[in-house]
């Protein structure tokens, strides 16, 4: 458990000393990354050792704080949380050092990157209230500092201000939760919290308070503003792991709340689905690539979210198979989202470094020109659309699997919200697949439409290395499921508050299915590359031409012909028009010769627009009307303490 | 003599769905006949084990040539009258109505799952589809422009009252269900007169914009 | 394992009579429209054709494009791997690989419209945006109706499943089957690209969905993509067989028989279906595939209702 304080204690020297660098950049960099791996390196071990049964000493030393005790412990479910929260900033370091601006030094950033990273495994082995708070807050500033980084923009202000005000008021309803934690147990450690009395309230308050940072819908405008505006290897950190701290507070404060009740379930049943179809769709609709990822990560944990609903129907019907598929699903599927949706947003900053955009539309046959970057976006493609033989596709096989057991097994109308889980998420699935054959394809695929796109080169290996090992990962896991799957035993008898012995013999049920997937993955790859040497030796000999593409007839195509991302989710985005409210602003051809025409589409979000915006305006008029109060003289200013003073004194004395 | 009763209720339900996805006013009239000669057939298969007396056998006569034959002729002849265009013009689209239609199926089942009734097999799906057929009546009344639509919707409304009936009392008395049908056929003539007049006054049957008429 | 001798027969048979599918439905076609028609076998020419001559690729594409037809095939191989053949368990069958014969149809998709984006052609552009749209819409429906089979036989693998189905089943589930049936058919025209959703003898590009985003494929690639088309169209065929026939009479011959005649059956009903019915407008068929998840959630919750 040290090497867990000596982690953070890495993370900590070296932020300082990048930012104590100064004006040398190659310092500054030096520190910020190696203490990023080092870091990395330390807090691994025991994570490791907590996931393979062994146990890790806990530490508890006093806090000369209120009801604070500086206490870490690491279990399973911590244990599966830090292993991502550790790899992906070490590799998206290693990225940034090649990404960052090479004209400017970047202390601070690289202070906010360790401080992010130290708060966030802080945050998931700390077992005190106040503790987690404060590592709670830690994040949420360290990353609010990292997302202002181009603060001379005024859309990132614009997205920085969001993000602070969103996480404050997640932040708010936490405080309160843990506050009434506190007052039912006398105390702000994890271990004496039982919720006697109000489980119910304290759920929909961790639901609400966590949900912010995870972003649930509708609680999530403030991701698809803040992730394009920072740094690529920031998003990828965020998007792939930040946003988990919020799944981990949930879990963890299931763990206070005793036997769960169903309705809880179909909750987070409900928010999962809404989550995740209204989340594919904005990502579906939207033409900025890093904008498309960030409406894909609420997609994927809206995923997560329906997972743990399984599996707290599972428990709440006294079904461990259900429970334990239910909660593994989910917590396997927050370490797959943490590999392909870093990497994602890794290839993303490759494309916006090499040729300066986000537009989807502006980019095209980008696989030439970077055929590592493209090669490795294609595979977290695969992967993120739920496909096989790829990681992606084994967390959501286990949803699935956890959600028809329960439909067959429970009570003739228990299984409607699983019901409900399963065609929700088969939709997500074919809209996913849908959305990410638009991203990969229209990025990297056909023509460059831009002169941006056809100058664009493959970046440099540090940031090449990073994404290759990520997506390695995402095959491995994929195809070795059976080696894979025993390591979540330990995290899922935390999470659902089983034995450890339950939870390894239901996972060991899964064998048939992990070995199941191995051979069938097996197979598509064996077979695959039959057919690759059978097409080989066919054409050996023969003649292989190359020539253009067919083009019916047309003399000079241009690379604009080519369909766009707008149009090849065009027919998805109307069917759906009802939820996305997508505006176009049209200027149609006129005349027998017509010159000029354009057509502009632009997906809104749809709770940011009509939800958010009038009820902050509302808040605005409000104070507006109590403006009077405000005329700056500090006579007057005096006078309005001294009159709280006195309700206050008579209210308590009279 | 269950399957035959539980297939009647299957086709109900998806007369009823395919009704909320037809675009054509004619085909919608002919769906609500289906659905009238089908459900003519009801009582005598509820009650084939006990043996089926003349009076049912008038019912269920009664019940076919009203809600198959006389009313569908009455709009069909009032459809070629108005000579109102033949599409059906939803506010809501059909594939949304679709959804809304299983949605009141599963709804219905939950709620009629709720209630404290006798447990008799044949109840199991007589009662929800009822339910669910008198809730896509209403759907149908309330999303759908054209004043025939409200007439049909009116019609797939009594038929779910219908089917709720046959499922809840043993035996209807035939006074009461004939008064039941005469009642609906009052309200279809009333209707088709009605909409005749609109037609012929605005020269589109389109109800949505009665509200021209306010002063 | 007894079994096993007789299910590599059986895979050994579809991988071989595959592509007779598609010649059962243009003979009926041909039939209908009075012609006399190609023979039964003129995939199987075509493909001889095809494998023997050389490719010509687009300057444009790259290594996703000449990936696309054998990755999709060996998908579908390997589907073929998890789903029963006629009576028989399947070969790599296990709890939940429903799903993952989902995946892999899906797995099939993606890397074709990839492979289609890869031309840069506005046309394959095009069907590559109708292919994903319908069968994203088209998933739920599929999935929907296995899981009412799941809950119907209380299994979970596709073996289980048409191992639990009997003629029994039908005498006492008859409307949650043909609900199930009738869904799995309109999803089967869906992702075989069959009338009235898709026209595979269109010849004008922008009516086509899924020919429209093989056209710069030839040669042995396009011999792939034939094949694995046909193949898919067998697989899927399988499963709506085993739910209208499910024969076990426990004589290997005697299933299989009733297997082949039930996918001949099937041509001759998609062969119909295509020569009486019009293409809907492509407005329209999200409302189909609407329709056919509806027909899965309408057999689903008839199931659910029954005592456990």
């Amino acid at each position: 458990m040290y090497l867990i304080v000596v982690a953070i204690g890495i993370y900590l020297l070296g932020g300082v000393a990048s930012f104590l660098s100064g004006s040398s950049r190659r310092a500054a960099m030096a520190f910020g990354v190696g203490a990023a791996v080092l870091g990395a390196a330390a807090a691994a071990i025991p994570a490791g050792m907590a996931l393979a049964g062994g146990s890790v000493e806990p530490i508890r030393w006093a806090w000369n704080m209120p009801l604070g005790s500086f206490s870490l412990a690491m279990d399973g479910l911590s244990a599966l949380f830090v292993l991502p929260i550790v790899v992906l900033p070490a590799l998206a370091a290693i990225y940034g050092s090649a990404y960052l601006d090479r004209a400017k030094s970047h202390g601070r950033s690289w202070l906010c990157f360790n401080l992010l990273a130290a708060s966030m495994v802080l945050l998931v082995v700390a077992r005190n209230g106040l503790l987690f708070l404060v590592a709670w807050e830690v994040m949420s500033l360290s990353s609010f500092f990292l997302v202002t980084s181009e603060n001379e923009k005024e859309s990132v202000r614009q997205a920085g201000w969001t993000y602070l005000i969103a996480m404050h008021l997640g932040t708010a309803f936490l405080l309160v939760m843990f506050l009434l934690l506190g007052r039912e147990n006398n105390s702000l450690d994890f271990e004496n919290f039982t919720a006697a009395g109000m489980p119910s309230v304290l759920f929909l308050l961790a639901v609400i308070g966590f949900g912010t940072k995870a972003g649930f819908l509708p609680l999530h405008v403030w991701l698809p503003e803040a992730h394009p505006a920072a740094p690529s290897h920031v998003s990828a950190v965020m998007s792939g792991v930040m946003i988990k701290t919020g799944i981990y507070g949930l879990v963890r404060t299931l763990t206070f709340l005793g036997p769960p009740l169903e309705w809880w379930g179909w909750v987070l049943i409900g928010v999962g689905v809404t989550s995740g179809i209204l989340g594919v769709l904005l990502a579906l609709s939207q033409s900025d690539l890093k904008r498309l990822l960030a409406y894909s990560s609420v997609e994927n944990i809206g995923i997560i979210t329906l997972s743990l609903g399984v599996g707290l129907v599972g428990l709440a019907r006294g079904n461990m198979t259900v429970a334990v598929l239910g909660f593994a699903g989910g917590l396997l599927h927050v370490v797959n989202h943490a590999l392909f949706k870093g990497l994602l947003f890794l290839g993303a900053g490759a494309v916006l470094h090499a040729t300066g955009t986000r537009e989807i539309d502006r980019l095209g046959g980008l696989i030439k020109k970077m055929p590592w970057t493209a090669a490795t976006f294609l595979i977290a493609s695969v992967a993120i659309a739920g496909l096989p033989p790829l990681n992606g596709f084994i967390s959501e096989l286990l949803i699935f699997v956890g959600s028809l057991k329960g439909m067959v097994a429970l009570g003739s109308w228990g299984p409607a919200a699983l019901l409900a889980a399963i065609g929700c998420l088969a939709l997500i699935g074919g809209l996913a697949a849908a959305c990410f054959a638009k991203a990969g394809g229209v990025v990297f695929l056909g023509e460059p439409r831009t002169e941006q796109a056809a100058k664009a080169h493959e970046v440099p290996s540090a940031m090449l290395i990073p994404m290759i090992a990520l997506a390695l990962a995402c095959i491995l896991i994929g195809l070795l499921a059976p080696l894979v799957l025993p390591w979540l035993s330990e995290a899922v008898a935390v999470a659902a508050g089983l034995p450890v012995e339950t939870a390894h013999a239901e996972l060991s049920g899964t064998t048939g299915l992990a070995n199941g997937m191995a051979w069938a993955g097996g197979a598509v790859v064996v077979i695959l590359g039959g057919l690759l040497l059978l097409r080989r030796r066919l054409l050996a000999g023969r003649k292989v031409e190359t020539a253009g593409t067919w083009d019916c007839g047309y003399v000079a195509p241009t690379a604009r012909m080519q369909y766009t991302a707008s149009s090849f989710a065009e027919p998805l985005t109307e069917v759906f028009q009802m939820f996305l409210r997508t505006r176009r602003e049209a200027q149609l051809p006129t005349g027998l010769f017509p010159r000029e025409a354009s057509l502009v589409t632009h997906t809104p979000d749809l709770f940011g627009e009509s939800v958010f915006r009038p009820a902050f305006q509302g808040v605005k008029w409000l104070m507006g009307r109590l403006q009077w109060l405000q005329h700056g003289r500090l006579q007057l200013y005096v006078l309005y303490i001294v009159l709280a003073l006195l309700i206050l004194l008579a209210w308590k004395l009279g | 003599m269950n399957e035959p009763i539980d297939g009647l209720m299957v086709l109900l339900v998806l007369l009823n769905l395919w009704l909320l996805a037809s675009s054509r006013l004619i085909a919608c009239t002919r769906i609500v006949a289906a659905e009238g000669i089908a459900l003519g057939l009801l009582p005598l298969l509820l009650s084939w084990d006990q043996g089926i007396s003349g009076r049912l056998w008038f019912i269920a006569a009664a019940s076919v040539i009203i809600r198959g034959v006389i009313f569908p002729q009455l709009l069909l002849k009032a459809l070629r009258q108005a000579n109102v265009q033949r599409e059906v013009e939803p506010f809501v689209g059909y594939s949304l109505s679709i959804v809304i239609g299983v949605l009141t199926l599963a709804i219905s089942f939950w709620l009629i799952s709720r209630l404290p009734l006798p447990e008799t097999p044949h109840l199991a799906l007589l009662l929800p589809v009822a339910l669910s057929t008198i809730l896509i009546g209403l759907f149908v009344i309330i999303s759908r422009k054209i004043a025939i639509n409200q007439v049909l919707g009116y019609l797939v409304m009594e038929n779910g009252i219908y089917v709720l009936g046959l499922a809840l009392v043993k035996e209807i008395p035939a006074l009461v269900e004939l008064g039941v049908l005469l009642d609906a056929f009052v309200g279809v003539f009333v209707m088709t007169i009605a909409t005749y007049h609109i037609s012929r006054e605005f020269e589109h049957l389109d109800a949505d914009q009665l509200d021209s008429l306010k002063g | 394992m007894t079994m096993n001798s007789t299910t590599i027969l059986n895979l050994a048979l579809s991988v071989v009579l595959a592509p007779l599918l598609p010649g059962v439905i243009n003979r009926t076609k041909a039939f209908f429209a009075g012609r006399k028609g190609p023979p039964l076998l003129q995939l199987y020419y075509d493909l001889w054709k095809l494998l023997h001559k050389g490719a010509v690729y687009s300057r444009t594409t790259s290594w996703v494009f000449r990936l696309g037809p054998a990755l999709g095939l060996a998908a579908v191989l390997t589907a073929l791997l998890i789903v029963p053949t006629g009576g028989g368990s399947s070969l790599l069958g296990f709890d939940g690989d429903l799903i993952l014969l989902a995946g892999l149809f899906g797995l099939m998709r993606f890397i074709t419209v990839l492979a289609a984006l890869d031309t840069g052609s506005a046309f394959e552009g095009m069907g590559a945006s109708r292919e994903v749209t319908f069968s994203a819409l088209a998933e739920p429906a599929f999935l929907l109706g296995l899981a009412a089979l799941a809950k119907l036989t209380g299994s979970l693998s596709l073996t289980g499943i048409f191992g639990g189905l009997t003629v029994e089943s039908w005498w006492s589930a008859a409307p949650e089957l043909a609900l199930v049936a009738a869904a799995m058919f309109l999803v089967f025209l869906v992702e075989n690209a069959r009338i009235p959703v898709d026209d595979p003898n269109t010849h004008l590009e922008l009516t086509m969905i899924h020919e429209v985003m093989v056209l710069d494929h030839g040669g042995p690639d396009f011999a792939f993509i034939l094949y694995g088309a046909a193949l898919k169209m067998w697989v899927m065929g399988m499963i709506l067989v085993q739910i209208v026939l499910p024969a076990h009479s426990g004589t290997w011959l005697v299933d299989l028989a009733v297997l082949l005649a039930g996918l001949l059956s099937l041509g001759v009903a998609v062969g119909t279906v295509e020569s009486t019915m019009a293409r809907l407008r492509m407005v329209r068929v999200p409302q189909l595939l609407v329709t056919a998840g509806a027909l899965s959630v309408v057999a689903l919750v008839l199931v659910l209702r029954r005592p456990v």
